[in-house]
């Protein structure tokens, strides 16, 4: 029992990541429906932007830990949303208009790009980083498995429920979270009815981009090891997070990516860990088969 | 055989469909008898093109039963096939509001597509027709023959090798019934298929309609805004509102009924009157 | 006010504002670029990292940038030039008439290369590969050119078919003739078990399925160790035999029957012929397909898949079948991809390569013959030009797929040759084509009437 509650909370530590970067997922598909296959690869920038000004940071004096983390943030958040922005700006803009396989492959080849341009600029290797939150609370002591909750994992749930609220509250009440609710309804009417959809869009990456900037911290945090190639699974599994919950809905991707969390988790801790991987894509298989509009998704009618 | 050919072809029993809370066609029954050219017309957001997905498979009705009847006596619970299957077993064949045509490929290679089914057995599932067994070859040369012919009888014949996203409006909505004609239906389904056209071309789609009726037996199911096309063409029509049936019967019949002029036209409101006289208006 | 001033004047002012854009360009290139070219971490002689500035570098990039940028905004805003209409579209339909006589020159050229480069092995080497990613490329083609599928994980297939075929040889001790059309059936009955429950996927959802199938099997690969080895691979995969004959410098060998003097080129010329064999194989049922029913049917369904239904066409059957077509052709290249290597891994069945294959199929102009073999060899024959920039590769080919996307989405190949003709022959521009379509926006809300 106490073997379940640990890998309960270590599910749903990993299940908040996922569903940070989810939600940019969610995002982008319900405002242009594409799929952004680049997003991933914006995660691990972030991670890789995060190690970076955290070193650079120490280097340079800043050795207080909160506060360095506290740039950290900042930083990575502003240069990842930089990152969103050029990618949409560059690949999918100008391809608005072309046929929708067209924004698909040059976000395939934005995600090539990416994880290479990672590669080439820091090497290949596997990038660590110490531990930088000790500590934390064991909440059942027990000779055979004590339950743990780390520091670490309290800060990313915290932060992550902090975001949530932040942003629902954006998405809710803000000029721009309604410009954005009214794109993914409907992208023509609200151009014709003054909304400057190209801004909107830009914005709807910056977010996106943003969150995903978390996200990285997070994993960087958490895992305390990053490499090029974490973008890409994270990217699958947090899509199907998305879809899980429901493909343009926002408390659905983050519902959908605590539920990975913790099937991950689960799968890892009680069958066997190489093939946790494959249980995300069966996942995301089964759930398109047979739930193809999410759990709190809006089914949808093809008009004929 | 004569008594299935007296039945109606189509009877529509307690038909109702719901979005949700939303019920689009409620308790809806009528039946179009065979070579009728019959019409379901009502204001916009009626329920008509909701009726006609649930004929022709592409919604499954909430409730109500759906009956086709061929001569031959065979029957058809149309509310349970779905998908092609209504069009390859139960032979009904249909047009969309927003022509469906294959845009990329040429007149001729849509008229091809829509027989399909015939061609797919000639070829022995594909397996003979690769090596170009003689019964595949004669069965495509057949198709041609019946592609052409449509397309003299739409007058398209010059145009065959065009593609048809390149063809004038009107012409591709031509093409669309011949091509629904060519899938070789017992009742064809037109979804507003005088939509955009002007006075001539109307003219010559009710020739068109005629002709498939007159000529081939095909009864006609359409659905219309257009009262030049049909109150010339139709025997029988159904008219929705509210996704309610107000009007079933003859032309006649039911352009002078009060109830079908009140929902086109608006019922005089009484309140209006007395806020008028009111405020001394 | 005279021409000559008025032209100044605007000049000047568009000289300051080209500025502005660019010095923008800059300041964006130097936050995208500062702290993951500026500074680089390695691993230190403590395991920690150690962390090196690399401010030149950083320098030189914002540098060119700002210089690329003021080029763009002052000459080409100036002249107008789009930079995808180089070619004017005359000379381009000239081009695409000719495509027949293009295509013949390309199968003589091919046929010969052997014989006229027959001691250069790299590039007998370098035309096998070619001629398989060709083939991939045309199996692929029926997939997402043809039905217009798309099919992010078509490398499972090919994967599907090498496994198959060392593990049968392994196992069995099947020859490679018997092995071959056992695989493609392999494949092509995972390609029907595989498409069966995501066929009534839409675009985007099922690309994102194939792609998850394609890792799946990659995985699979590489964690079933008792049946695929592992990461380890199968090797000793057995040679290509000529029909029984081997290639080896035995009495009973190919070179001593023909009273040849042995070589190890006889292999690779044999290898060579056998994959053109196999491509044109390809190529021919594909073209002959699509003149019979079905290919008719995997166009149309590619058009407009609703209007398909209303014509009573089995939609799940078809796209089954266009599914287990190209799987079946993967599954025979993957053969014999084993048989020329002799050793097979995981490792060469990533993501990456069916990204390779949809980028050439794209490239290519999705749906032309003609149009897939050209790009396939422009790719790779691009790739293996800079071999020297292994890293750099990889991102330059994700910035061409870019680029092309943006550039000329059609393809190389812009037009669409119809399968049959009434009065006479003529090509379909693409525009008019409907490719492998996602869904759009609008059809997100519920509608009814």
């Amino acid at each position: 029992m106490d073997y379940f509650f640990q890998q309960l909370i270590n599910g749903l530590t990993l299940g908040s990541i996922y569903g940070l970067i989810a939600i940019g997922y969610t995002m982008v598909y319900g405002i242009i429906g594409m799929i952004n296959f680049a997003h991933g690869d914006i995660f691990m920038v972030s991670a890789f932007l995060g190690l970076i000004a955290f070193l650079a940071l120490v280097a340079i004096g800043v050795t207080a830990v909160p506060l360095a983390l506290f740039l950290v943030l900042l930083i990575a958040m502003a240069l990842t949303s930089l990152y969103g922005w050029t990618v949409e700006h560059f690949a999918y803009r100008p391809l608005r208009r072309s046929f929708r396989l067209a924004p698909l492959i040059s976000a395939i080849g934005m995600s090539i790009v990416l994880q290479n341009y990672v590669q080439i600029a820091q090497g290949a290797r596997v990038k660590p980083l110490p531990p930088l939150i000790p500590g934390g609370f064991t909440l059942v002591s027990s000779k055979t498995f004590p339950v743990e909750l780390s520091n670490v994992q309290i800060i990313v749930v915290v932060t992550t429920v902090v975001l949530m609220g932040v942003f629902s509250w954006l998405v809710a009440r803000t000029r721009l979270g309604r410009d954005m609710r009214a794109c993914e309804q409907d992208l023509k009417m609200a151009s014709l009815l003054g909304v400057n959809v190209d801004r909107t869009i830009s914005y709807t990456f910056i977010i996106g981009a943003a969150l995903a900037a978390v996200a990285g911290i997070m994993h960087l945090l958490y895992y305390g090891v990053i490499d090029f190639y974490i973008g890409f699974i994270a990217g699958v599994k947090a899509f199907t997070a998305a879809v899980l919950g429901g493909i343009g809905s926002l408390p659905g991707a983050m519902l959908g990516g605590l539920l990975i969390g913790l099937i991950e988790t689960m799968w890892s801790a009680y069958f066997s860990v190489e093939y946790k991987d494959v249980a995300a894509f069966c996942i995301l298989v089964i759930v398109l088969i047979f739930l193809p509009s999410g759990i709190l998704g809006r089914p949808e009618i093809e008009k004929v | 055989m004569t008594d299935a050919a007296a039945e109606p072809i189509l009877t529509v029993e307690h038909l109702s469909m719901r979005f949700g809370g939303l019920v689009a066609v409620d308790d809806l029954s009528f039946s179009a008898r065979r070579g009728d050219i019959t019409a379901l017309i009502g204001p916009n957001g009626a329920g008509k093109t909701t009726v006609f997905n649930c004929i022709t498979g592409f919604y499954k009705p909430s409730v109500g039963m759906i009956r086709l009847t061929h001569t031959n006596g065979a029957e058809f619970l149309l509310e349970r096939l779905f998908d092609f299957r209504i069009s390859k077993h139960a032979r009904v064949a249909r047009t969309f509001q927003n022509i469906r045509l294959f845009p990329g490929m040429t007149a001729l290679e849509n008229l091809m597509v829509a027989q399909h089914n015939p061609l797919m057995l000639a070829s022995g599932l594909t397996f003979l027709g690769i090596f170009g067994i003689a019964s595949f070859t004669q069965a495509e040369r057949a198709a041609i023959d019946k592609a052409r012919y449509w397309l003299d009888r739409i007058g398209l014949i010059e145009r065959a090798d065009d593609p048809a996203g390149s063809l004038p409006y009107g012409a591709q909505r031509r093409l669309e019934i011949a091509r629904a004609m060519c899938a070789d239906p017992v009742l064809l389904c037109l979804d507003e298929p005088a939509a955009g056209l002007n006075v001539r071309e109307s003219g010559e789609l009710n020739e068109l309609l005629m002709f498939i009726r007159a000529e081939h037996g095909t009864s006609i199911l359409l659905i219309e805004h257009d009262m030049s096309v049909v109150m010339e063409i139709s025997d029988h029509i159904v008219v929705l509102d509210y996704g309610l049936k107000i009007a079933d019967g003859k032309p006649a019949a039911v352009r002078d009924d009060p109830k079908v002029i009140a929902a086109y036209l608006g019922v005089h409101d009484e309140e209006l009157d007395e806020a008028h006289a009111e405020a001394g208006l | 006010m005279s021409v000559l001033s008025e032209h100044s004047t605007g000049h000047r002012f568009d000289f300051l504002t080209a500025l502005k854009r660019a010095l923008l360009s800059a300041l964006i290139a130097f936050g995208l670029f500062s702290l993951l070219i500026g500074i680089r971490t390695d691993t230190g002689p403590t395991g920690a990292l150690v962390l090196t500035g690399r401010p030149a570098l950083l320098a030189i990039i914002v540098g060119l940038v700002f210089a690329g940028a003021l080029v763009r905004e002052l000459i080409l805003r100036d002249r107008g030039i789009a930079l995808g209409r180089f070619v004017s579209p005359d000379l381009l339909a000239r081009a695409q008439a000719l495509g027949k006589f293009v295509g013949l020159a390309l199968l003589g050229f091919a046929i010969l290369v052997p014989i006229i480069f027959y001691h250069d092995r790299y590039l007998l080497d370098l035309g096998i590969m070619i001629l398989t990613y060709v083939m991939l490329g045309w199996g692929l083609n029926i997939v997402v050119g043809l039905a217009g599928l798309l099919d992010l994980g078509y490398v499972a297939f090919y994967a599907v078919g090498a496994y198959s075929y060392a593990l049968l040889a392994e196992n069995f001790g099947f020859s490679f003739w018997i092995c071959l059309p056992l695989a493609g059936i392999l494949a092509s009955f995972w390609g029907i078990l595989l498409g069966f429950p995501v066929l009534r996927l839409r675009g985007d959802y099922l690309a994102i399925v194939t792609l998850a199938f394609g890792e799946m099997i990659r995985l699979v690969l590489i964690n079933w160790q008792n049946l695929t080895h592992g990461p380890d691979g199968i090797t000793g995969v057995p040679r290509p035999s000529f029909f029984g004959l081997p290639f080896n410098n035995d009495d009973g060998g190919f070179a001593h029957t023909f009273g040849l003097e042995w070589s190890p080129l006889h292999r690779i010329v044999f290898l060579y012929y056998l994959i053109l064999v196999l491509a044109l194989v390809t190529n021919l049922v594909t073209i002959r397909l699509r003149r019979l029913p079905i290919g008719r049917a995997w166009e149309a369904l590619r058009e407009d898949e609703i209007a398909c239904r209303s014509l009573g066409i089995n939609t799940t059957n078809t796209k089954l079948t266009a599914f287990a077509m190209g799987a079946m052709f993967a599954g025979f290249a993957g053969s014999f991809f084993a048989t020329r290597q002799g050793f097979i891994s995981p490792e060469s069945f990533t993501f990456t390569e069916s990204a390779l294959v949809l980028a050439i199929v794209v490239l290519g102009g999705m749906g032309s013959q003609i149009g897939v073999a050209v790009a396939a060899a422009v790719m790779l024959g691009g790739f293996e030009f800079f071999r020297e920039f292994a890293q750099f590769r990889m991102l330059v080919f994700g910035l061409a797929m870019v680029a092309i996307m943006i550039w000329r989405p059609r393809g190389l190949v812009a037009t669409r040759t119809p399968s049959i003709f009434l009065n006479r022959e003529k090509d379909i521009n693409a525009e008019l084509v409907r490719r492998a379509r996602t869904k759009t926006w609008s059809w997100r809300r519920a509608q009814h009437d």
